[in-house]
């Protein structure tokens, strides 16, 4: 673990990922309780610039609504929603994944055309269609987005799984008499962890990117503010009022960035051959 | 490239089974998709004809009705599946109460500005991330890679409607240089030539706006890949001939560094058409992407599910063709596979 970390913060874009990650999760956890003002209430005159007063630094948008604010409270829905799909994507294709390696035959094939199935549909579009007919809600967003990003996760394991099986320690493990699900979750899972750390990194970066278009497509949750929104709403309005579209994207681009390097510092930290290759 | 077309020619029955046997792999993902869509519909809230028909209020009862019949709602389940399938297979994709019109025929007069967007954007993705992927590997660890590596990391990281609505806050509404929306100038009755500048003009935004994401990718893997390559055995054993440098880089390691590329161009297809929904929308664009926007507003589950079904026939269309791309590129594998 240690020689993790140390390998972690000796890759530039790591660093940077981690600072971005760190500043972006304060934000969201400490952001709303600095700033109690809902982001929904109207606190100035509409279409107030940027940098005039200093109560509303970033401007108002065109009901006068503070859009520093706005910002503030989106980082919670941003990241909230993409560590969270995140995580239901792993909890479906780590166990696919699995299986699929582990048993292979009919198991893996039967698995494996379920998983392509789902990689061939469009998924932006198989996103829309599911939020459209869930109805635009949270539970829906973070649902739409698991089923669009699991498929990855499944093959990345099971081509894990593959290779792991065939180790010796996982060979004397089955002639112990130890159980397939107990040499699943504590022999091959734990080694397969590191390529599924990296993978679930850039999943959570997508995963902003895919609510934030959602979300300007007028698919978000109607009842919290998030900077897809922000920019959706303040499209019409782009001659007028400029910022109200441009500094919610900023937020946007910032934190898929940082976790873009983080999942590049993570890379190097875990894949040292690999990386090296790349270079 | 002269010797691929030959293995091609040679080879015409092998590539013929080969195409045979994707292509109904794909009709069978197809028909899977379509037994999709059917539960789709039925995971809506509400009665199924009702849902068909769009929002609350926007249709009438006759209509409902003729939609119950139609699909045979009080029948039970497999029958209902049957009769739905049966319809898209003779290409009913059904009404759409909110346009007055036929879903095929609205969805056939916006493919054409769908697929010139999109091909635009491909090939500029592709073209740009070559090239750019090719200097960076060239001039690794110099200021140039730098700058293209950090280049990529950013437009890789923008959500494609912020690109857009920069881009039209730069050069429409700063500058003044390029429309900000449509496909060609209202009430502009150009024709010959002066269409095809007038309809550039309008594509050079949204195309750029979609193909610089891809721009960013194939730019990474590219000069990825190329790297990878340029270490392999086959490359030292070219220098050894005394080969120069610049077919080496050209005929040796970015022809086989491009494998991946074609690869991942296959991948993204469908990332391609969902960018493309979101690119029509913000340029009003006149293809399906704005099509299903527009659905998606009205909750016109006909039309959106049915432009759902259209763009994963694109994807598959396209995932075929780059297969055969990369059996085209690609030295070691021949048919017979």
């Amino acid at each position: 673990m240690k020689q993790f970390w140390k390998s972690m913060l000796k890759s530039p874009s790591g660093v940077i990922g981690l600072i971005i990650l760190l500043l972006a999760i304060s934000v969201a956890v400490f952001g709303p309780m600095l700033f109690p003002n809902s982001p929904w209430r109207m606190v100035q005159r509409p279409f107030l610039p940027p940098f005039t007063l200093s109560s509303v630094p970033l401007g108002t948008d065109a009901l006068g609504r503070d859009v520093f604010a706005g910002m503030i409270f989106g980082a919670r829905v941003s990241l909230l929603v993409g560590l969270v799909s995140t995580l239901v994507a792993l909890i479906v294709g780590v166990p696919i994944g699995a299986m699929a390696g582990y048993f292979g035959g009919k198991v893996d094939d039967a698995l494996m055309r379920f998983t392509e199935f789902f990689q061939t549909i469009p998924s932006f579009a198989l996103a829309i269609v599911l939020v459209a007919i869930l109805q635009p809600s949270i539970y829906s967003i973070v649902a739409s987005i698991a089923v669009v990003s699991w498929p990855p996760v499944a093959r990345l394991v099971r081509g894990e799984v593959l290779s792991l099986r065939t180790r010796e320690y996982v060979q004397a493990a089955v002639v112990t008499g130890q159980s397939n699900s107990w040499i699943i979750l504590r022999e091959i899972l734990p080694n397969a962890l590191s390529p599924v750390i990296v993978l679930a990194s850039l999943m959570v970066a997508t995963a902003i990117l895919l609510e934030s278009s959602l979300s300007f497509l007028g698919l978000g949750d109607p009842n919290l503010i998030s900077w897809g929104y922000m920019v959706g709403a303040g499209r019409t309005v782009i001659r007028q009022a400029w910022w109200i579209t441009v500094f919610p994207g900023i937020a946007i681009l910032i934190s898929v960035l940082g976790l873009n390097l983080i999942g590049e510092g993570l890379n190097d930290a875990l894949n040292p051959r690999l990386s090296r290759e790349g270079r | 490239m002269i010797l691929a077309a030959f293995n091609l020619i040679r080879s015409p029955s092998e590539m013929l089974s080969f195409v045979a046997q994707r292509v109904v792999k794909g009709v069978i993902v197809l028909l899977a998709i379509v037994v999709l869509n059917f539960f789709l519909i039925r995971l809506a809230p509400g009665d199924p004809a009702v849902v068909m028909a769009g929002e609350a209020g926007a249709t009438d009862q006759v209509f409902v009705k003729q939609l119950r019949e139609k699909f045979g709602l009080d029948k039970p389940l497999p029958e209902q599946l049957f009769i739905y399938v049966k319809g898209i297979a003779t290409l009913d994709l059904g009404f759409s109460f909110r346009q007055q019109a036929p879903v095929a025929k609205l969805i056939g007069e916006r493919l054409p500005a769908t697929l010139l967007l999109t091909l635009t954007a491909f090939a500029i993705s592709l073209a740009l991330g070559i090239l750019f992927g090719t200097f960076a590997a060239r001039f690794a660890g110099t200021f140039l890679d730098t700058g293209i590596t950090v280049f990529a990391l950013i437009f890789y990281a923008m959500p494609i409607f912020w690109v857009a609505l920069m881009g039209i806050l730069l050069f429409s509404v700063t500058f003044d240089w390029l429309p900000s929306f449509g496909y060609d100038t209202v009430g502009g009755n150009y024709t010959g030539l002066a269409h095809v500048i007038d309809v550039a003009k309008h594509l050079i935004m949204p195309a750029m706006t979609l193909g610089l994401f891809f721009m960013a990718t194939y730019t990474r893997m590219t000069r990825a890949s190329m790297l990878e390559v340029k270490r392999l055995d086959f490359v030292k054993t070219a220098r050894a001939k005394g080969l120069s440098d610049a077919v080496i880089q050209r005929r040796h390691v970015l022809r086989n560094a491009l494998l991946p590329v074609v690869t991942l161009a296959g991948v993204h297809s469908g990332t391609l058409i969902g960018g493309a929904v979101i690119t029509e929308t913000v340029f009003a664009w006149p293809g399906i992407g704005r099509l299903m926007y527009d659905a998606l507003l009205q909750r016109d589950y006909n039309l959106l599910l049915g432009v759902f079904v259209i763009c994963s026939a694109m994807v598959l269309i396209f995932n075929l063709i780059t297969d055969l791309v990369y059996r085209l590129v690609d030295p070691r594998i021949e048919f017979a596979s």
